[in-house]
């Protein structure tokens, strides 16, 4: 395993106050929160940061939410959350959060699942678990450097898929597991070996992230193209609400 | 002074568990996984755990071999940084102390990094491993420990946050010094005791 810096996350992380400045849907069960802070908090793609929420007696409810934004020099990030049914934060943000409202944020935190465009990356998303390999997307467009990287993105259907319009183009691979669009020329089914772009080059990473269950065969899926298991970071998304 | 949220109540917490640490919610029957490898499978023909570094005799026992240690269990709860916790688990295995006792620790030892049969490590106080505080556990709810949660075995310290029971565990490294393991070097706290809610370097 290479070593990660040891200067990637400061030595204390305080709670900093955000603005949301803006919200949109993504999906049916998803929406991105755009947030503006004070000032800066340099990110790395694929990091994640900690939302606390806080009642008028004191009591507090944290979750950590993957930043869908790429790094950049400003003072705003989004993060994308999806809403679930018994999820004390994401229900809440989801129904009550407007644009105005302030919210407790600290981070950013991570220094494994994080990509610094200077090796080719695999990325592969499952649902929800496409947000963190978005950021690593979105900072190779920016940077011009999207040769670096190949996303494989795998939903059950096409109402699932977060970033529809901004997600397609050459570096990407779009599946569906339970129903396709019209005229879509791969059938529903799960990730296979022969969704993976390849030849994969050596000296990639390759980032997963998803459920569990999605991490692991997603993980089969590239040891069996040929991956590395030791070249593989995986990043899984609990039911945390 | 954490700043209100506007219009948050927080639901139910009126009657909140007082065995949940600040912060935590209790994830009911669920288990949630958050390992960061790809999940080994590995073979309890020649799988191994190790004690070494700061111990007058470096021991490795085999799997027939750690299961002949006097058997040892754990019933309680576990907290995970990320902020679940399940209660009322029972782990089985062998304590610490009887691997550590079998070794011999040196009057200079202080801290341990853990490491496991993947690249993970983390690292621990000597004093948070001793006395009656860790476990390597193979079994979970009498049922072999399932290579997701960390099978064949994995370390359990249950009363500090969960990512420093390391899964599949390989040994102990006696040091005399802390070392920083996997999550540590990336932010998390060295020690990690939810109670007083150490999950980042600086809490």
């Amino acid at each position: 395993m290479d070593s990660p810096d040891a200067d990637v996350a400061p030595r204390s992380s305080p709670w900093h106050t955000a603005k949301i400045i803006a919200i949109r849907p993504e999906t049916p069960r998803a929406k991105t929160f755009r947030l503006a802070l004070p000032e800066a908090m340099p990110h790395r793609a694929g990091q994640h940061c900690v939302v606390r929420l806080t009642a008028p007696d004191g009591y507090t409810a944290s979750r950590s939410y993957s930043i869908a934004s790429a790094p950049d020099d400003s003072a705003e990030f989004e993060l994308t959350v999806e809403r679930l049914d018994h999820g004390e934060v994401s229900t809440f943000l989801h129904d009550d959060v407007e644009v105005g409202d302030e919210l407790e944020v600290r981070g950013p935190i991570g220094g494994w699942f994080v990509w610094n465009a200077d090796s080719p990356a695999l990325l592969v998303g499952g649902g929800s678990g496409i947000v963190p390999v978005m950021a690593m997307l979105r900072y190779a467009r920016r940077l011009g450097r999207p040769d670096l990287v190949k996303l494989v993105v795998s939903v059950r259907t096409p109402d699932d898929l977060y970033y529809a319009d901004e997600v397609v183009g050459p570096e990407t691979t779009i599946l569906y597991t339970r129903t396709a669009p019209p005229d879509f020329a791969r059938a529903p089914g799960r990730l296979t070996a022969g969704d993976i772009p390849g030849p994969v080059a050596p000296g990639t990473t390759a980032y997963i992230c998803g459920s569990s269950g999605f991490a692991d065969a997603a993980s089969e899926v590239l040891v069996d193209a040929g991956v590395p298991t030791g070249d593989i970071r995986v990043e899984r998304f609990g039911p945390s609400g | 002074m954490a700043r209100f949220t506007r219009g948050f109540t927080g639901r139910g917490h009126s009657e909140r568990d007082a065995r949940l640490p600040p912060g935590q919610y209790d994830t009911g029957r669920t288990w949630p996984v958050l390992t960061a490898e790809v999940t080994p499978h590995l073979d309890l023909a020649t799988w191994t755990f190790r004690i070494e570094g700061l111990v007058e005799r470096p021991t490795t026992w085999s799997w027939d071999e750690i299961h002949a240690l006097p058997p040892s269990s754990y019933a309680g709860d576990i907290h995970c940084v990320t902020t679940w916790s399940k209660f009322d688990t029972h782990f089985s295995g062998v304590s610490v102390d009887t691997l550590l006792d079998a070794a011999g620790v040196q009057p200079s030892a202080t801290h341990v990094l853990a490491f496991s049969h993947t690249a993970y490590t983390t690292n621990l106080p000597l004093a948070h491993i001793t006395n009656g505080q860790a476990w390597i556990v193979w079994e979970y709810e009498g049922r072999p420990l399932e290579p997701a949660h960390g099978g064949p075995a994995r370390l359990l310290v249950p009363h500090l946050y969960f990512w420093k029971s390391a899964k599949f565990i390989a040994g102990l490294r006696l040091l005399d010094h802390d070392e920083h393991g996997f999550w540590e070097q990336n932010g998390y706290h060295d020690l990690g005791d939810p109670w007083l809610e150490q999950r980042y370097q600086g809490d």
